[in-house]
């Protein structure tokens, strides 16, 4: 039996959830799948989860879990993995998973396989790809030990609407006792640090530096490429921790999801925080001096070479009509 | 406050990987090695942390004897000593086995906190961390942007990254571990003084305790595209004019 841990927030399963379900029917093969879903109140998502085509719905409902903390999480999933003894526990790999799978793995001496992008074979027999290096190097890996064995799924690796519906699978509650001392973290509520004065989301093209730039006087060139293509200057996650660009404007796992008409890239190596921000992204165009450099995966258009020659061949270009 | 660092050395960005004959791990003596990026801040982190509250950093670090060079490059920034726990099995270990490892080394020093980098560049597993927290039986809270600790009361109060442009204050008491997300803080570079310095700072060797690993990598491969990438070549000049054409023309984009 495999079981996929849903995962909430405010009230709603997030998409990474039913991608999770989708690689689990992926891997079952003659397995059964469940799904489990915990939280302070969980009886409309739990309802929700019995129309995955799963065979059926775990819950568990305590105050303790009404905001998240990994030490009352991690005692909720434990129960909840231990009363359905599954051979694999899928979890999306979102910001919560990563806090806590792994301190769930570790206490119950289980393996714990992350970022799972694609599976070869099924039930016992599988295998599991990961992103290694980078992203350079793809590796495939196979959990030791006994089961239950931990998997997390990247975000977007697998598709949502490819979750086979149908049926109305029975909801079980699990009792779990949480102790109140047992939880060391006391979380506050939620925030965003300043409204984002600019919407990505919204642009219709997006030129996008990173690394290769390499220092804050040469925003400038790829300012002037973007006012050129009518497009939004955007960047990847080190130049916004540089300074260089504010913030707000970084694409990626902890900044913004974008799917534009054209996205370029400049000087972007692609490291799989930044992919998962925009592979949507309708034309991908990459400038990299690096011809294995993991952008050109998800790219339409390359160019191999130095930004430092192409972006004012590129802007003399686009002002000559 | 005692805190300790843990900091891996991983090959540099600039490195092409190789891999073995059986293709199961990468040839390692192509490879050069830097300090993990987000381990970097951690100790940066840790560093301006005794600049506040007082007290001494700790690099500790798992692998074989090449990871010298990352310890004393955390030294020479100002770190005040360091555990190596040396063994040529750890070049390629899981999560698991150098969190065993790491725990061996930490249990008796009983640290107040202990910050580790988010992950690392190249099994980017994310986990040694947490798997060390739980070995180490103390509270951890992960990808944190912001270190309010009050040693006083024994507790500390970190600013956790969510996605998407949320935060989320956490608090909990000490001792704990945290993982710290790049561009916490900014970097300082070690002077030459600190380098001087650290040649005579104490490195202790600590031995491998029994590990089982977790996982195992059957193959290593160059990742398959998603797309077919057409590349464009020619000088810059004309690149530049059949990018532009094609996104014109072809994408229609522009």
């Amino acid at each position: 039996m495999i079981l996929v841990i849903a995962e909430q927030r405010d009230g709603k399963l997030n998409r990474a959830s039913w991608e999770a379900i989708a690689a689990a029917q992926a891997l079952a093969g003659e397995l059964p799948v469940k799904a489990a879903i915990i939280g302070g109140s969980v009886a409309a998502l739990a309802a929700e989860l019995a129309s995955a085509g799963v065979a059926e719905v775990l819950t568990v409902e305590d105050p303790a879990l009404a905001s998240y903390t990994p030490d009352a999480h991690t005692i909720a999933l434990r129960a909840v993995v231990e009363s359905a003894s599954p051979t694999f526990v899928l979890m999306p790999h979102t910001y919560q998973t990563r806090d806590c799978a792994p301190m769930l793995a570790a206490r119950m001496g289980r393996a714990l396989i992350t970022d799972v992008t694609a599976l070869s074979g099924t039930g016992k027999d599988a295998a599991f790809t990961r992103p290694m290096f980078q992203g350079k190097l793809a590796a495939q890996v196979k959990p030791l030990g006994e089961p239950p064995f931990f998997i997390t799924v990247q975000i977007g690796a697998f598709r949502a609407d490819a979750v086979r519906k149908g049926g109305n699978a029975p909801v079980t509650p699990v009792t779990v006792s949480i102790d109140a001392a047992a939880v060391r973290q006391k979380a506050e509520p939620p925030f965003q640090e300043a409204k984002q004065a600019v919407d990505l989301g919204q642009a219709e093209r997006i030129v996008a530096v990173g690394r290769g730039i390499k220092s804050q006087e040469h925003i400038a060139i790829a300012e002037k490429l973007a006012a050129a293509l009518g497009a939004e200057l955007a960047a990847s996650r080190p130049i916004c921790d540089n300074g260089w660009l504010p913030m707000e404007r970084q694409i990626g796992s902890s900044g913004q999801t974008v799917a534009p008409k054209l996205y370029l890239a400049l000087g972007i190596s692609g490291a799989i925080q930044h992919l998962v921000g925009m592979k949507g992204s309708r034309t991908i165009v990459a400038i990299n001096k690096d011809a294995e450099a993991p952008i050109f995966e998800v790219a339409d258009y390359g160019i191999v070479g130095d930004l430092f020659e192409i972006v004012p061949a590129l802007i003399a270009e686009l002002e000559k009509n | 406050m005692k805190i300790a660092v843990c900091i891996k050395q991983v090959p540099t960005r600039e490195w092409q990987p190789r891999l073995t004959d059986d293709k199961t791990w990468i040839r390692e003596h192509d490879v050069s090695y830097e300090m993990n990026e987000p381990d970097a801040y951690a100790l940066e982190e840790a560093l301006r942390l005794r600049e506040k509250h007082g007290g001494e950093v700790v690099v500790c670090s798992a692998g074989p004897a090449r990871v010298q060079q990352v310890i004393r490059e955390a030294l020479a920034r100002g770190a005040d000593r360091a555990l190596h726990v040396e063994d040529d099995r750890l070049a390629a270990a899981d999560a698991s086995v150098t969190a065993d490892a790491l725990a061996a080394a930490m249990a008796e020093e009983r640290f107040d906190l202990v910050l580790t980098g988010l992950q690392s560049d190249d099994l980017g597993q994310a986990q040694v961390g947490v798997v060390l927290a739980e070995k180490l039986a103390i509270p951890h809270s992960t990808i944190i942007m912001d270190v309010q600790a009050d040693p006083a009361s024994g507790s500390v109060r970190v600013k956790r990254e969510l996605e998407g442009g949320w935060f989320q204050w956490i608090a909990m008491p000490l001792p704990a571990l945290l993982t710290i997300q790049s561009g916490i803080n900014q970097l300082r570079y070690a002077t030459l003084k600190g380098i001087m310095a650290a040649k005579k700072k104490e490195i202790r060797k600590v031995a491998m305790p029994d590990a089982r690993p977790m996982q195992q990598v059957i193959g290593l491969a160059l990742p398959t595209r998603a797309k077919e990438t057409r590349q464009i070549t020619g000088s810059a000049g004309e690149a530049a004019k059949e990018l532009v054409r094609v996104l014109r023309e072809e994408a229609r984009v522009l």
